[in-house]
């Protein structure tokens, strides 16, 4: 085994049981902690591939801005442990077999395909910042502009939203 | 050399984990965090298949990705602190009703 797979293994293991754990944990504050560990996991995988600025995105935008957010409503809300109710028994015979047959239905798709992808992910500097930034303001410079009047949109819906009714 | 396969079946576990959650969290917050677990699955299958097809396209959909998510990010906890304030409860099942 290659080290670029062992270390795969080990960032997915991480990845799966950060996941496993917060659907576990009762408390939101610890599901939120098991987050990080996923996402910080998934940036060790983009860089794995050779992605640096994808995963310098994922730990700042994700594991930084988003996650801390969640943290501040966690504790603004003084979120507890849940409670569990009837319905939620009902959901686990209902949720199981669903989340089974669409990963078994990806999975089957992917172990089909297998001939048509190209060899792998090489870990070497295949795309650079520069051809992804030149990429980004020259083909998607459109979609680039418009996602900032999608954060104006977003910042003022949740002014509108969390304000106090008077 | 990672096969690129590794990564997608990687994804599409994430992404089953993320529906389990989905289904089973009761709390209104737990639910919103696995979105963003679904969401970060989709972006690893993405990268995996950018690298893969030698192309950057991938990747900046990857960002444009994350962009949506910090937006919806910061509506979606706007809208939990409303239902939290007007329901007194971050239990899903106790916000039945959309009119109070």
């Amino acid at each position: 085994m290659s080290p670029a797979v062992a270390i795969f293994f080990v960032l997915a293991a991480l990845a799966v049981f950060g996941s496993i754990s917060l659907i576990i944990q009762r408390e939101p504050i610890h599901s939120a902690l098991s987050l990080i560990v996923v996402m910080v996991a998934l940036a060790g995988l983009y860089l794995l591939m050779g992605a640096e600025f994808v995963a310098a995105v994922q730990i700042i935008v994700y594991g930084g801005a988003i996650m801390v957010l969640f943290v501040f409503v966690i504790m603004l809300l003084n979120a507890g442990e849940e409670e569990r109710t009837n319905f939620s028994r009902l959901a686990t015979f209902a949720g199981i077999p669903l989340a089974l047959a669409v990963t078994g239905f990806i999975a089957a798709a992917i172990a089909r395909s297998s001939g048509a992808l190209p060899a792998a992910a090489t870990s070497g500097a295949l795309t650079d910042t520069k051809t992804l930034s030149t990429l980004l303001f020259s083909d998607f410079v459109y979609p680039f502009e418009l996602t900032s009047f999608l954060i104006l949109v977003a910042i003022l819906g949740a002014i509108v939203l969390a304000q106090r009714e008077n | 050399m990672v096969p690129t396969n590794y990564y997608l079946i990687l994804s599409a576990i994430l992404f089953g984990l993320g529906i389990v959650a989905f289904v089973f969290k009761r709390n209104i917050i737990a639910i919103f965090m696995a979105i963003e677990l679904m969401l970060n699955a989709v972006n690893l299958a993405f990268v995996a298949f950018s690298q893969s097809l030698g192309k950057v396209d991938g990747e900046v959909f990857v960002l444009f990705v994350i962009v949506v998510a910090a937006a919806e990010a910061a509506v979606g906890l706007g809208i939990i602190i409303l239902t939290a304030r007007t329901r007194r409860s971050l239990n899903v099942e106790r916000a039945d009703l959309l009119k109070l």
